[in-house]
């Protein structure tokens, strides 16, 4: 029999890594918030890589710490190596990547969800969602307990009529042989979301002692690099290796011989699975030139065995996976703990989502994580938090806060989502984004930290240090403008080995960091007046000047995008009456129902033409008014 | 209502006569005319109080382009209701095209279909009765600019900017790849390598601009199609077109088109006649090519000569042709009217703009047919300026992105990381891929995906 449980303000469904960046932001904002999770032993669990970070994912990490999220300290809290991934390349693509204490994590964030001032962690199945007619949400969970909430946050990851397949055998159930949500994928089919359904897979996991991790190539982390979170500033140390192995033509053999036996080439799944995770069936198919394939060896936790076989996801049949992993270099008698699966799950469509990530049509309805049809943690927190900030800021009456594509990765991530949609998992890359030297995440707090101090997110003393470090920054700007080096012989010598004109005359520090192969470290003997600050200082000033000339560019073109960004659309518009748009734009229009003219003119099907008569049509209006 | 760029175009009516104007609006315009334009009497265009007209001479890279007269005229007394020069050249087409690049290059963009109405009404020049029918006419501009650009891609020249562009794509891509998967054996990229790419690519779009340089004639003319089944008579129309009284025929030289066009002046109008396939269904491999670039050019067409045998009746490919035609600008020709009719006319009538009866063998009705077109084609729907600003527009992008490629070659050869030099070579992508409408970053991720075996 049902009974009412309480009333809240915000309910979040699920507590992966949307949903604890979702519960923790809104109550931090001071929310009554509710995080449900199917089980409280697998609060952000890492299904799939132990690992934060990487190319462009890093770079939302930063973000997210920049703008008082938790994934950045709970990754450097339960780091075991860590590692910039391209050096040399620039910093417009330096990436932090770290290895992750798999279990440490979850306690880790489990315990400060527990610890969150306004934020109920309960263990519950989340069976029925509805609209009230006060404007309120219901909630129903297994255990008939009713609660309602004025937002609710959907971030419900792959569980909504999750289906794993591991050859022959299928079975409904979430990631690492947890419940799925079939009643709640029921009830929001009711509700009329627009769901579709979308895979992913992951490898096995195997006994560390069972393989022979000596003729591996080994990968260390790296020493003195930074954390990824801007309030620690710890250097992280690095505790486990990886290892590198490679498939080989055996490998490539046992796949293509039992190949109708794996439920993808087969056609027993459906669902849309990414195009950049294509399990190893997948490359050996589509790449078949490629002798073999590279996998990494990564270790899940400090107190464990378990290895992750990154690059081996899999839906093989279980004996399949056994023959195929037994031919890969160190791994010859590897014993499996988990076998590799592929897991089929509803999710939605997030062109029916605004900018805030609330839905269209469902007002105190927001979507976070895989739910949206994204992939990847950092991409799931990312979307965690601005749904978390959002649907408190709901709750106080204010407006949402909106991250354009110039702000962020976060913003380009968010905008990709709700006006391009996606097609299948969508992941971020650095290629994706237009602004790519301005969002790098060296600057990601010179970018986000005032606004995050503006919500409310980053408290004072942060804000203060975070002042202190912009200070500094500007007059280590000003000092090398002003300060002269003379032309001495070891200066000139110095300049002549980095391959750069020697001095006749004196030259302000500015104008020598000019020169791209000149930098701090090798200024450091002649630079006198150098101040005893952090390191970072120096980097942030070294790529300004380094880089001003395209930056200033960027900046151009971002001032340009803001432009039409600030040319707001009404919400009552009705596309379908415009004649003077072509019929497949007012479609999409009224699909996607852009914010702003800016918006519009990023959906696919929209031309430059239609935009003018929007443009047009918003003047009408105005002047009828 | 801020008028960010400072647009041209061309806006020459229909009744040619060898005078083209090229009108440029914005905040920069008068001071692009200044660049462009030397008044005989040494008065300078920007320092004018407006509602002058000047005579001089149209400059473009230190060279004279024609003799002309520049108007220029004061916001908010102009027809956008910013300051406007209109420079009315008298060369022909090809010379209003040298003189719109000349504006281009002094700093103006390239209009956007209806862009001009758009601002007069925006700044309050056409009032809001007119706004309904300001914004169909912008549809309608569209869609011809639309079909203009088609056009303008279509043959050896789009298929050159597409071929630069993949290969830029792929270089990206490669980048791309290397970038976000660093970890996965990507094969390294070498600053040599990219250069030599890059530089490729600078090589085969300078040598496009060259070719738009060298004798590439102005297309001028409204693309008519006339289309028929076979044996209606279109070839002894087309030949009655081309030897019509005061007509000259012109063979366009130097055109990228795989069809050689005749280009027609009938008296006030220019039709670019187009010969085609005659249209059926047919099983005949060879023939069915030929149909099918006939149907293409339907498509594209501005104007539609359908033609029938009035001595028979309506058979399926007629009703078929018809039927295609739905829509577009038709004039039904009536062919053979010199003999018995047997064709149901109220069927043609109701399924075309006009409809008219001739006899082309006895050369008969060809005047009623000329009305007939000039009244179709005087109407707004018909932007002559279109394919050359569809023309200009190529060669702009290919400008841009040459000097993309030339800011990327310089950042490899300073040394700057390859993030700085990426974003050079996208942005010269997003230059070439402007005209299909695309964006290099998802051309871009596209290509890793479908090149590169990459995991998460």
């Amino acid at each position: 029999m049902e009974y009412f449980a309480k009333h809240l303000d915000i309910a979040v469904v699920g507590a992966g890594h949307a949903g604890v960046e979702a519960g923790l932001a809104a109550a931090r904002l001071g929310c009554d918030v509710a995080v449900f999770t199917v089980n409280l032993d697998s609060v952000a669990n890492m299904a799939c890589n132990p690992s934060v970070g990487g190319t462009s994912k890093g770079h939302l990490v930063r973000e997210i710490d920049a703008l008082g999220g938790e994934m950045g300290k709970a990754a450097d809290a339960n780091c075991l190596q860590i590692r910039m991934l391209n050096r040399g390349k620039g910093p417009a693509v330096h990436s932090l990547r770290a290895q992750i204490d798999r279990r440490g994590y979850s306690l880790h964030m489990k315990h400060v969800l527990e610890r969150q001032e306004g934020l109920a962690l309960i263990q519950a199945r989340i069976m029925e969602i509805s609209p009230l007619a006060d404007g309120n949400w219901r909630l129903k969970t297994n255990l008939e307990a009713v609660y309602t909430a004025r937002c609710v946050i959907l971030a419900t990851g792959t569980f909504l009529a999750g289906r794993i397949y591991v050859g022959d055998v299928s079975y409904e159930s979430g990631p690492d042989g947890m419940f799925p949500a079939n009643e709640l994928a029921v009830s929001l089919k009711k509700l009329g979301l627009p769901l579709r359904r979308f895979k992913t897979g992951t490898p096995a996991r195997v006994n560390a002692r069972s393989v022979d991790l000596t003729r591996l190539e080994p990968q260390y982390g790296e020493e003195g690099i930074v954390s990824f979170s801007f309030k620690n500033n710890v250097p992280i140390k690095n505790i486990t290796p990886c290892y590198i192995t490679y498939t080989n033509a055996g490998t490539k053999k046992i796949i293509l011989d039992n190949l109708s036996r794996s439920p993808l080439y087969g056609g027993k799944i459906d669902g849309v699975g990414p195009r950049y995770c294509p399990s190893i069936e997948d490359k050996i198919v589509r790449f078949a030139e490629k002798e073999r394939h590279q996998v990494f060896i990564e270790p899940c936790g400090a107190d464990t065995e378990e290895l992750y076989l990154q690059g081996l996801s899999s839906s093989l049949p279980e004996d399949v996976q056994i023959a195929l992993l037994r031919t890969i270099p160190g791994l010859e008698r590897c014993q499996i703990m988990r076998t590799a699966y592929a897991i089929e799950y509803d999710c939605v469509d997030p062109l029916a989502l605004r900018p805030s990530l609330e839905f269209l049509d469902y007002e105190g309805l927001y979507g976070a994580g895989q739910f949206n049809g994204s992939s990847g943690y950092e991409e799931a927190a990312a979307q965690g938090l601005v749904a978390g900030i959002n649907a408190a800021r709901k709750i106080k009456g204010l407006e949402p806060v909106l991250f354009d594509r110039a702000s962020s990765y976060i913003g380009t991530l968010i905008d990709d989502l709700v006006t391009k949609g996606c097609s299948d998992p969508y992941r971020m890359m650095t290629s994706r984004s237009e602004y790519r030297l301005v969002l790098r995440q060296d600057n990601a707090d010179r970018r986000l930290t005032e606004t995050g101090y503006q919500i409310g997110l980053i408290s004072r003393e942060r804000y203060k240090r975070f002042l202190e470090k912009l200070e500094k920054i500007d007059a280590e700007r000003a000092r090398i403008q002003k300060q002269t080096l003379p032309p001495t012989p070891e200066l000139n010598e110095m300049l002549v080995s980095r391959e750069t004109a020697p001095l006749v005359s004196g030259i302000k520090i500015e104008e020598l960091l000019k020169r791209p192969r000149v930098d701090y470290a090798a200024l450091e003997p002649f630079d006198k007046t150098r101040p005893p600050v952090e390191p970072e200082i120096f980097e942030q000033v070294e790529i300004d000047v380094k880089y001003e000339g395209y930056i200033k560019r960027q900046l151009a073109q971002i001032e340009e995008m803001r432009r039409l960004e600030a040319r707001l659309l009404p919400e009552d518009i009705d596309y379908a009456a415009i004649t003077g748009i072509r019929l497949e734009a007012r479609e999409k229009l009224a699909k996607v129902r852009p914010v702003s003219v800016g918006q519009a003119s990023r959906i696919s099907g929209v031309s430059p033409a239609d935009i003018s008569v929007l443009l047009m049509f918003l003047e009408r209006r105005r002047r009828e008014i | 209502m801020s008028a960010e760029k400072t647009i041209a175009a061309v806006s020459t009516p229909h009744a040619s006569g060898g005078i083209g104007i090229v009108r440029i609006s914005g905040e920069r315009s008068l001071a692009v005319a200044d660049k462009i334009f030397r008044t005989t009497s040494g008065k300078i265009p920007s320092r004018s109080k407006g509602y002058r007209a000047y005579h001089g001479r149209v400059w473009d890279n230190e060279e004279v382009v024609d003799e002309a007269v520049c108007l220029v005229f004061r916001a908010p007394k102009s027809y956008t209701g910013e300051d406007v020069a209109e420079i009315s050249c008298h060369g022909g087409l090809y010379v209003t095209q040298r003189v719109l690049r000349a504006a281009l290059n002094a700093g103006a963009e390239p209009a956007e279909a209806g862009e001009f109405t758009k601002r007069a009404f925006l700044n309050g020049r056409i009032g809001l009765e007119q706004a309904e029918a300001v914004m169909s006419l912008i549809a309608a501009q569209s869609d011809t600019a639309a079909k203009a650009a088609l056009n303008a891609l279509d043959g050896a020249l789009s298929g050159k900017i597409r071929g630069t562009a993949s290969s830029l794509i792929a270089a990206c891509a490669q980048l791309a790849a290397w970038v976000d998967y660093p970890d996965e054996d990507i094969e390294e990229i070498r600053p040599e390598n990219l250069k030599e790419v890059f530089a490729r690519a600078k090589a085969e779009l300078t040598s496009l601009l060259d070719g738009f340089e060298a004798g590439r004639a102005a297309t001028e003319g409204v693309n008519t199609v006339i289309v028929g089944r076979p044996n209606v008579g279109k070839s002894t129309l087309m030949n009655l077109l081309s030897g019509y009284e005061r007509s000259i025929v012109t063979e366009c030289a130097g055109t990228t088109r795989d069809v050689v066009e005749e280009t027609v002046r009938l008296g006030g109008i220019v039709l670019r006649l187009a010969d085609t396939a005659g249209i059926r269904e047919t099983d005949n491999p060879v023939e069915s090519i030929g149909v099918g670039l006939a149907k293409k050019k339907l498509e594209l067409a501005g104007l539609i000569l359908a033609v029938f045998d009035g001595s028979d009746p309506l058979t399926d490919d007629d009703r078929r042709l018809l039927e295609s035609c739905r829509g577009k600008t038709v004039v039904g020709v009536v062919n053979k009217s010199d003999l018995p009719r047997s064709i149901d006319l109220d069927y043609i009538k109701n399924m075309t703009s006009r409809t008219v009866e001739i006899s082309a063998s006895e050369g008969e009705g060809l005047e009623t047919l000329v009305e007939c077109v000039e009244h179709l084609l005087g109407t707004d729907r018909f932007d002559p300026g279109a394919a050359m600003l569809a023309n200009e527009r190529q060669r702009q992008c290919c400008e841009r992105a040459s000097r993309r490629l030339d800011e990327a070659l310089e950042a490899i050869d300073t040394g700057l990381t390859l993030d700085a030099v990426n974003v050079c070579a996208d942005a010269a992508i997003d230059a070439l891929l402007e005209l299909t409408g695309e964006k290099a970053g998802e051309a871009v991720v596209n290509e890793v995906f479908s090149r590169f075996c990459v995991g998460k």
